[in-house]
């Protein structure tokens, strides 16, 4: 893993090719073949059940999870296809974070919850684990409002914060690829415009990954858009091209409000 | 008895609102009837146990002192005292919760984060749940088969702690199982999606989460164990001791078969003993769960 791992200079970060998942018998994905770029937000978008968060969550073997999944096609992330046997799911999702659709901070205080991820890979010493905890906050832009209550429970922080919180946890493990499930669905309008400030800010050093069903967040925040409709990816382009020209009717459709 | 017409007030309160103000509906005569249905039920039974204490606590006045607590057996009903049977209880317990706890709360971290849904975990599920309802006796009988001849323990404290561990466990599996199945799913998924295995995400995350669940779980056992005579009967534990157990080998005897032993004796001098035996087993029962409605209380405040 190590070996493939260090080639990151490739320009395809993420590279799927002739993807299909099953639920049972339910096929939820359908022939997907799509790349990410180092360094680039690339966005999902369609209609709820499109199959764009099944998509996502192969990336990290999150769908592993559930046990009637069946997955087949090539998923090639940083180098290596991660379907195959022998890899090491731990650092897999190490390298790949993931950040949750609804914010799921661990019952623990703020300082444990961003310490747990490198704990769990070994860190265990308290000046290296300030040291990252710190860092991990600042990125999250979360530092100067909770830095004075660092062993406070996270449960008490706002919607907004709990969700800039799983961010830095995220980040905290040193990722190279960011995905993240509607990080925002469930916040209010401000909330949401920080989370997307964040994105923007965090653009460049990790490849990142977001699935939306707002459409006006995925011309905000990404460079490139792909728009998923029952399974299938139907277009896929550069993210205000696709959004004033699109190629295909059923996304003409989809981004002027005419469905989903 | 304030509690009583507080409740009373609140079930009266819905059927006042909901009941139209001029005519008597069809509705309002059920609802009455299963409001007074469902009063006299809950005084019945609070009857009950009202009238149980007072001749419990009325029986055995006098015979609670300081002599009683801290005496041993004796022939003579007002020398003898329950020393030797609250430190069998201790022993007994302890034994028993050290031995079931790890593997109760082992086997519904198996259950529930391993195999879950799976042909074989609905089998084990039914199983258990059948081992929860076996009579206490039947553990008696496996208890006095396995540990008393075949281990070779004998009638010892140890036996009694095993078989009465053995008794505890299905109700430890089924209470602890509920308590992790309770962590919701967004935890376990944000550990996993850091690179924490299964081990690390059940061990770091849902145990603590559930552990007031678990503590709950633990207490309930307790409170069973102490009050069970049943097993220990089958196990032949003695009841006329002068002094505590002082190992794992020791002869033992139980508040509860101590109870038994004084209540099935001629003289009325020792059925008052049993009623002093009683108040002291219940005052016992009374503060642990009182401690697992404060545990179990606080855990749901914080979650």
């Amino acid at each position: 893993m190590g070996q493939a791992l260090k080639k990151e200079g490739v320009h395809e970060i993420v590279s799927v090719a002739d993807l299909n998942l099953w639920y049972g018998s339910h096929q939820a994905l359908r022939s997907i073949s799509l790349s990410a770029m180092t360094g680039e937000v690339l966005a999902l978008i369609g209609p709820s059940g499109c199959g764009k968060s099944s998509f996502l969550r192969t990336l990290n073997r999150m769908n592993d999870l559930i046990p009637i999944v069946r997955v087949e096609g090539r998923v090639i992330v940083m180098g290596q296809d991660i379907y195959h046997d022998g890899v090491e799911l731990a650092e897999l999702r190490r390298r790949v974070g993931l950040v949750f659709q609804r914010s799921n901070p661990f019952p623990k205080s703020i300082y444990d919850n961003i310490a747990y991820g490198p704990r769990i890979h070994g860190e265990r010493r308290r000046s290296e684990l300030d040291g990252i905890v710190e860092q991990s906050l600042r990125r999250a832009d979360l530092w100067e409002e909770v830095k004075d209550r660092l062993s406070a429970s996270a449960l008490g922080l706002s919607g907004g914060q709990q969700q800039r919180l799983c961010i830095a946890r995220a980040l905290a493990v040193r990722p190279t690829i960011l995905l993240m499930d509607e990080p925002a669905s469930a916040l209010d309008p401000r909330s949401t415009a920080k989370i997307e400030e964040l994105i923007g800010m965090l653009r460049g050093e990790y490849t990142i990954v977001i699935v939306t069903h707002n459409m006006q967040q995925a011309a905000r925040v990404s460079d490139r858009t792909a728009f998923f409709c029952d399974g299938s990816l139907i277009e896929t382009g550069v993210t205000s091209e696709l959004f004033t020209n699109p190629r295909n009717a059923q996304t003409q459709d989809y981004i002027t409000g005419r469905f989903g | 008895m304030r509690s009583t017409i507080n409740i009373a007030k609140a079930m009266v309160g819905p059927v006042e609102r909901d009941t139209p103000p001029r005519k008597m509906s069809r509705r309002s005569v059920g609802e009455i009837i299963f409001f007074v249905a469902a009063t006299v039920s809950f005084l019945l039974c609070m009857g009950t146990l009202v009238v149980m204490v007072v001749d419990l606590v009325q029986t055995s006045a006098g015979r609670l002192t300081w002599q009683f607590l801290s005496g041993v057996s004796s022939r003579l009903a007002d020398r003898a005292g329950v020393l030797p049977a609250i430190a069998g209880t201790v022993w007994v317990t302890s034994i028993a919760m050290v031995i079931s706890l790890p593997i109760g709360i082992g086997a519904a971290v198996y259950l529930e984060e391993f195999c879950r849904r799976s042909a074989l975990s609905r089998v084990l599920e039914i199983a258990i749940a059948n081992l929860a309802g076996v009579p206490a006796i039947i553990f008696g009988m496996v208890g006095l088969h396995l540990f008393v001849r075949w281990c070779g323990f004998g009638r010892s404290v140890l036996s009694g702690g095993l078989t009465m561990a053995l008794v505890v466990l299905p109700l430890i599996i089924l209470v602890s199982r509920e308590a992790i199945r309770s962590v919701p799913r967004d935890v376990r998924e944000g550990s996993l999606a850091l690179g924490a295995s299964t081990m690390q995400t059940v061990w770091h995350q849902v145990l603590p989460a559930a552990l007031p669940g678990l503590l709950t779980g633990a207490i309930l056992g307790v409170c069973r164990i102490i009050g069970e005579a049943a097993p220990l009967l089958a196990l032949g534990a003695v009841t006329y001791l002068t002094k505590t157990p002082s190992g794992l080998d020791s002869p033992f005897t139980t508040l509860p078969i101590q109870v038994f032993n004084w209540i099935s004796r001629p003289q009325v001098a020792f059925h008052h003993n049993a009623a002093g035996a009683i108040v002291v087993l219940l005052m016992v029962l009374f503060v642990l769960n009182g401690a697992a409605i404060v545990i179990r209380a606080r855990g749901q405040r914080r979650g």
